[in-house]
């Protein structure tokens, strides 16, 4: 991997990883909506190792924007090897369930704006027949619960686009990874109690590189949550819908 | 949410809060009336406590590096680690490092550590050149030598209590490997300790670890470590552990006899009576940090660590008096870590004066404190005195006497910190 395009550079995930590839030297292309955030996480790659760094301004809602960033990362050092999308919003169900523009707003910025980048990179992708495009979902997303499944079908959706995208780039040598994480210590999650289940920003970024690098296709994080899933899957829809999950 | 530091003991419940920049650090200090920084938790005892506490990890960012110089400037939440994680393969190590990678600039700085090169280097301070701080009162101002001084000087080694350092900038050392040349000495008691240290004086990196419980005339039987960065091997930051003790252990597998056991056999290891080495920096400065969470084997009571200092002219009568009373408790600590100190510095609390440091841990209970009031008194007796950030439970008394600078420093935390929102467990205790 040399040149490495973030969006959503600012979460906590993405910093963390970006963090691994700059102590690989890589070029690393920031994309996140706040400048002065990105500027300071730039500087600190660049310390850390990073052979050169860029960064645009985009709210990821601005879709009709996406095109241009694509083309101005790929201008910067030549064609970008890896695309990690990382960006995400965790939204206030309740709110939600009172409100459907607020809905349609979370499904948005969690699963269309994604799904428009996907669309553009496949394209690009297929054509040039090599790279890897990474993005974090989430483990909410392997089954609806009561207590956030706006977020959960935002990132169900996003999954199942991948897997489609996989199977369609995989003949084009284009590696498509789906990172599903469990709980993560970062300022999404500020507010929550933490547990002996929470997963540190940095450990979910090293499952990424690792994943990236053995060209798996998704990747659970940290790898337990496969096992816990796996059984929340499979438990019965006539006893899951009088769980309190 | 409870919290405790790497003592395990006390523990308080607070309110944590976690600024991610210079100004939201501004913002979260305004509505605060009882606060305290947090690095990493390494202190051992009650410095890093309060109701309200500041924690630097979201300010982990590097902010310039200088190639040609070494100095480096990033946020106080910036571990010791991550510096040698990113520094290590471009040639450049820690100036001073304390015995584990795990604590932040913070941290290195509040307490302003010391390492195995006091007395070549002194300590972590004498390193940094400007700091930018968080003040109770007079917002966010930056100090060093030149600028606001005093509040420079009061900062380092002022365990938290004059506001949240948010940045500081520092010189690294360079080197040309990773390795270093050990070598390893056997003293066959405290005497021959200390003359080896001397002996030893012009060499970097120095230590010894004393079997506490040897007593009559193997009193202080130790085994000294010496180092200098080799010129010989690769450049390469050291891996991560992969120990963990996860829960806290029932506290009785720590008794008399498993540490005296430890300790025989520590002493019995090292076979030869001189032996040299070319190691890993790792093993050399960080040994425990390959066991994450190695605090938990003194089991739920917790434990601390006893670290005085006492004056040259003081050193084998007032660390043979020390030991013995420590023989004699029958207490034995696993790790008893003698050093050499050189000259202090002008930090009004800093605790490095030049003479001999010595570093017991000590499970708690009800027994201990006690003896550690006694000890207190022959430390004092000898004009030393002990650790802040180890400590747990010295009197306001015995700070008072210690630290002949207090008073000053008190001055200055006020000028800049005038309602006095910065306090901690332990400045309540010791009446700063
Ligand atoms: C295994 C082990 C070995 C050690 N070896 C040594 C040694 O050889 N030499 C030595 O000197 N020490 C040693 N220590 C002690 C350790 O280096 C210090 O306690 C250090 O201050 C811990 O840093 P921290 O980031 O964990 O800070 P914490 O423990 O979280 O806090 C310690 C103090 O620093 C203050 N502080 C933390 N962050 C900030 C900030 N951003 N701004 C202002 N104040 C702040 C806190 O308020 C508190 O008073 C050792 C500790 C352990 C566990
Ligand atoms: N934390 C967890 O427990 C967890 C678990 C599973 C999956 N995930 C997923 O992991 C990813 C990273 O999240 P995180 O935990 O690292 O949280 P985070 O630090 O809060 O990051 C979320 C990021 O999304 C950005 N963002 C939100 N809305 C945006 C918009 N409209 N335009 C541009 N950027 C926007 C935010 O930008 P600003 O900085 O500008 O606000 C922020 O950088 C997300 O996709 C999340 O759903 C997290």
């Amino acid at each position: 991997m040399k040149n490495v395009l973030i969006f959503g550079a600012t979460s906590a995930i993405a910093e963390a990883t970006a963090r691994e590839y700059a102590l690989k030297g890589c070029n690393l292309f920031l994309v996140a909506r706040n400048t002065e955030k990105l500027e300071t996480i730039a500087t600190d790659l660049k310390v850390r190792g990073a052979t050169d760094t860029a960064y645009a301004q985009l709210d990821i809602n601005e879709l009709q924007q996406h095109q241009s960033i694509l083309e101005l990362a790929n201008s910067k050092w030549g064609d970008i090897d890896l695309v990690l999308i990382a960006h995400g919003t965790l939204p206030d169900q309740q709110a939600c369930e009172a409100s459907v523009e607020q809905s349609l707003d979370e499904i948005k910025t969690n699963a269309l704006s994604t799904i428009s980048l996907l669309t553009l990179l496949g394209n690009q992708f297929e054509q040039r027949k090599s790279g890897a495009i990474a993005v974090i979902t989430s483990v909410a997303g392997d089954r609806g619960r009561q207590s956030n499944y706006v977020y959960g079908s935002a990132k169900a959706m996003v999954s199942t686009f991948l897997s489609g995208l996989r199977n369609r780039l995989a003949k084009s040598n284009v590696q498509v990874l789906d990172i599903k994480p469990g709980f993560v210590d970062t300022p999404m999650t500020a507010e929550f109690d933490k547990g002996p289940l929470w997963a540190q920003p940095q450990d979910i970024a090293k499952a990424i590189v690792k994943s990236v690098e053995k060209n798996r296709n998704i990747a659970y994080a940290p790898f337990f949550w496969w096992g816990i899933m796996m059984i929340i899957r499979n438990i019965p829809e006539f006893i899951f819908k009088k769980l309190k999950l | 949410m409870k919290i405790s530091a790497w003592g395990n003991y006390p523990s308080v419940d607070t309110r944590l809060l976690l600024p991610s920049s210079f100004n939201s650090a501004e913002g979260l200090l305004s509505d605060c009336s009882s606060v305290i920084p947090r690095g990493l938790g390494r202190s051992y005892g009650d410095s890093s406590l309060s109701s309200e506490m500041l924690d630097s990890k979201l300010l982990n960012r590097f902010m310039s590096f200088d190639a040609d110089t070494g100095m480096v400037t990033c946020e106080a939440g910036v571990s010791l680690a991550d510096i040698l994680e990113v520094f290590v393969p471009k040639g450049w190590f820690l100036p001073v490092t304390p015995g584990t990678k795990f604590v932040t600039i913070g941290g290195a700085i509040a307490s302003d550590v010391h390492g195995k090169n006091h007395h070549c280097e002194g300590s972590f301070s004498d390193h940094v050149d400007s700091i930018v701080i968080a003040t109770g009162s007079q917002g966010v101002v930056q100090c060093s030598r030149t600028q606001h001084s005093e509040l420079f000087y009061a900062t380092c080694g002022g365990m938290g209590l004059t506001g949240m350092v948010l940045a500081a900038t520092f010189k690294l050392r360079p080197i040309n490997s990773s390795y270093i040349n050990e070598t390893v000495v056997k003293a066959k008691n405290l005497a021959h300790a200390l003359e080896l240290l001397e002996k030893y004086e012009s060499t970097t990196y120095s230590v010894a670890w004393i079997d506490c419980l040897s007593t009559g005339e193997n009193l202080g039987r130790s085994i000294l470590m010496v180092g200098e960065h080799s010129e010989q091997g690769a450049l390469k930051a050291g891996k991560k552990s992969l120990l963990n003790i996860p829960v806290k252990l029932p506290g009785f597998l720590l008794n008399q006899f498993s540490i005296q056991a430890f300790n025989f056999l520590y002493y019995h290891k090292v076979l030869k009576e001189y032996s040299e080495h070319h190691i890993h920096y790792e093993p050399f400065f960080y040994p425990l940090d390959g066991i994450h969470n190695w605090n938990n084997m003194y089991g739920k009571g917790g434990f601390t660590q006893y670290q005085f200092v006492i004056p040259k002219a003081a050193g084998l009568d007032g660390m043979t008096e020390i030991l013995d009373r420590i023989a004699q408790s029958k207490r034995g600590s696993f790790l008893a870590v003698l050093k050499t100190f050189g000259k202090g510095n002008d930090n009004y609390l800093s605790f490095p004066m030049e003479g001999y440091t010595l570093a017991l841990d000590f499970k708690i209970d009800s027994k201990l404190f006690p003896l550690l009031d006694e000890l207190d008194k022959i430390v004092l007796k000898h004009g030393g005195r002990l650790y802040l950030t180890k400590d747990v439970r010295m009197s306001e008394d015995m700070f008072k006497s210690s630290y002949p600078h207090w008073e000053q420093f008190v001055k200055i935390k006020q000028q800049y910190d005038e309602q006095g929102i910065f306090s901690s467990l332990q400045s309540k205790r010791l009446g700063i």
